[in-house]
Parts: C-alpha cells; structure tokens; sequence
C-alpha cells in the first residue's frame, strides 16, 4: 500500500548521497578506554611497546572501534540525518565491518556516510523502518581502512 | 596470550573459544563513554520502560564488540580479521550469563591468504542466541 509508506520523496532521495568526510583522529587513549569498556585485555589495544613488536607503529584500534568511534565530538557527537522520521525510537539492528589496513594510533581518519537503502515493515512494535547505511573510513594516505555498514530500525 | 593457531589447525566443526561476558549496569555506562552512544534505554530504566523495553538493554554495538574480541582472541596477533558482523535479533540485559561462541564452517586458499569462514554468536545460558553473525578471517599457514 504504496499510500501507507512512511518512506517519503525527501528520504528516497537521500539514498545513495555521500555524506561530507568527518575527519579525526585515532588516539591512544580513546582505544584503551574503549578496550577497557568491554573488558578487553589484548596488549595489542593498549600496550605501545608490545604493538610496535608486532610491527605496528602504535597500538591499534579494536575491531569495531572505528565504526563505534565514528562520531566523536569533533565531528558533531552523532549521526547526521538528511531526514526526519515519523519515529521517534530507534533500534540497532545489526552490524558490518570488512577491514582492509591495520587502523594505528596516530591515524587521521576521513570518514564518509551514505543510506544505501530504506525499506519498511510491520513488525511486533508496529510499524518499522530499516535504514542501512555504509561508512568508508580512509587514512591519512588516501587508504581505505574499514568500511561499515549498519542496520538502524525507527519505529 | 593463548597459544597462536594456524590455519592447518583447523577445520569444518572446530569451535572459535568461547568468550564468557556478563554485564553490569556499570559496564553499559563505561561504553557508552567509549563509545559515544548516549541513548537512553542502555542506562536510564524509566525511559527504557516507557520504550516498551523490559528495562535498560544491552547496546547491540557492544555485543559486537564482543564478538570483536571473541574473533581477535581466537586468530592472534599473527591472524587478521578480514571482515564480521552480526544482527541483534533478540535482546541481552545486565547480569546475565552470556557467552560469545563460534564455529568453523568453511577454510580455503585464496591468492596467498589461508581463510577460515566461521559463524558466531551471542548465546544466553538458555541456549537461545540472540545475536547471530559471520566472521572471515586469515589465519598464519606453517606451509
């Protein structure tokens, strides 16, 4: 029931938009922090001398820092949305990543955002809307990292 | 840090180590420092309520990150995660026995990387698992 759609001309058209690059950067802190919130003791995360015997310039980010880390104040604190929804709840509905390059203290990450898709469904709390969205993450040379890509569910 | 495994280690069936967590309500506030996800219905009960949620949750990014370090754990600093995730299909809250478990579903060669396909999990103490995934990895060859 095309009429029904809570998917508007305005959110159609945001599918596929490249967001402009959120730029920070990686540091040593923030990683150990974040190791230590899930209860990770891996030395790679936090001890430097350790990392750079493994042949890493720094510690390194934990997988899944990167895309968890994505919003730091410096580059507005939370997701941007081109669009407003007639919801006001959101769920997490599920995570990606592919990594392609170690992500190092000391980094200087470009990242850029774009909805890949919208779709609706009507589920157990009523009605939902899925918002996938993809995340490409770059180094300071240019280098695709991560990418990610996340289920949001408004509802 | 366990002993490193090598890609001739293992095969289809073999079990990723598995990962016990059980979290406090303490746990979900310091990740969501770390990680900047500041909703509510991860730490404030009265609003979780009012989301028609049984209470304050467990964030779904966090049981990724565990799965994270469930994966990381198990290939070691000589292996590489190439890429996983996981969809949050059910919901985990503070103070239960939870674990993150895996299994081996799939290895081969690919250009010069020894892969190893795995399923993982999220699973309560019931068995019920509540946050299903995929992982593919490279693992060190002793060839």
């Amino acid at each position: 029931m095309a009429e029904d759609s809570v998917i508007t001309d305005e959110m159609k058209a945001a599918v596929g938009v490249e967001s402009e690059p959120s730029v920070y950067e990686i540091e040593k802190e923030p990683i150990r922090r974040w190791a230590e919130s899930i209860g990770d003791p891996n030395p790679l995360y936090r001890d430097e001398e350790y990392a750079k015997s493994k042949g890493y310039r720094s510690i390194i980010a934990p997988p899944g820092f990167i895309a968890q880390y994505a919003f730091p104040v410096k580059a507005g604190g939370s997701p941007r949305r081109a669009f407003q929804t007639p919801f006001s709840r959101m769920l997490n509905g599920g995570n990606e990543y592919e990594f392609f390059k170690p992500i190092q203290a000391g980094d200087i990450i470009s990242a850029t955002n774009k909805i890949s898709d919208l779709r609706e469904r009507a589920g157990r709390l009523g009605k939902m809307l899925f918002i996938i969205s993809e995340t490409t993450f770059k180094n300071q040379d240019g280098e695709i990292v991560a990418k990610a890509r996340s289920t949001g569910i408004s509802y | 840090m366990a002993k490193q495994i090598y890609w001739e280690d293992v095969q289809e069936g073999t079990a990723v180590t598995p990962l016990p967590k059980n979290a406090t309500t303490q746990q979900l506030v310091r990740w969501a420092g770390a990680s900047g996800d500041f909703y509510q219905i991860h730490y404030d009960k009265d609003f979780a309520l009012g989301n028609a949620l049984p209470g304050v949750i467990i964030h779904g990014a966090l049981k990724s990150a565990w799965l994270g370090q469930l994966v990381g754990d198990w290939v070691g600093d000589e292996g590489r995660i190439k890429s996983y995730g996981c969809s949050y299909r059910g919901m985990d809250v503070p103070g239960e026995d939870l674990a993150c478990k895996g299994v081996v579903t799939k290895k081969y060669v690919e250009g010069d990387e020894h892969i190893v396909e795995c399923d993982i999990w999220l699973e309560k103490a019931s068995g019920e698992k509540t946050t299903p995934g995929t992982a593919v990895v490279v693992l060190p060859s002793k060839s």
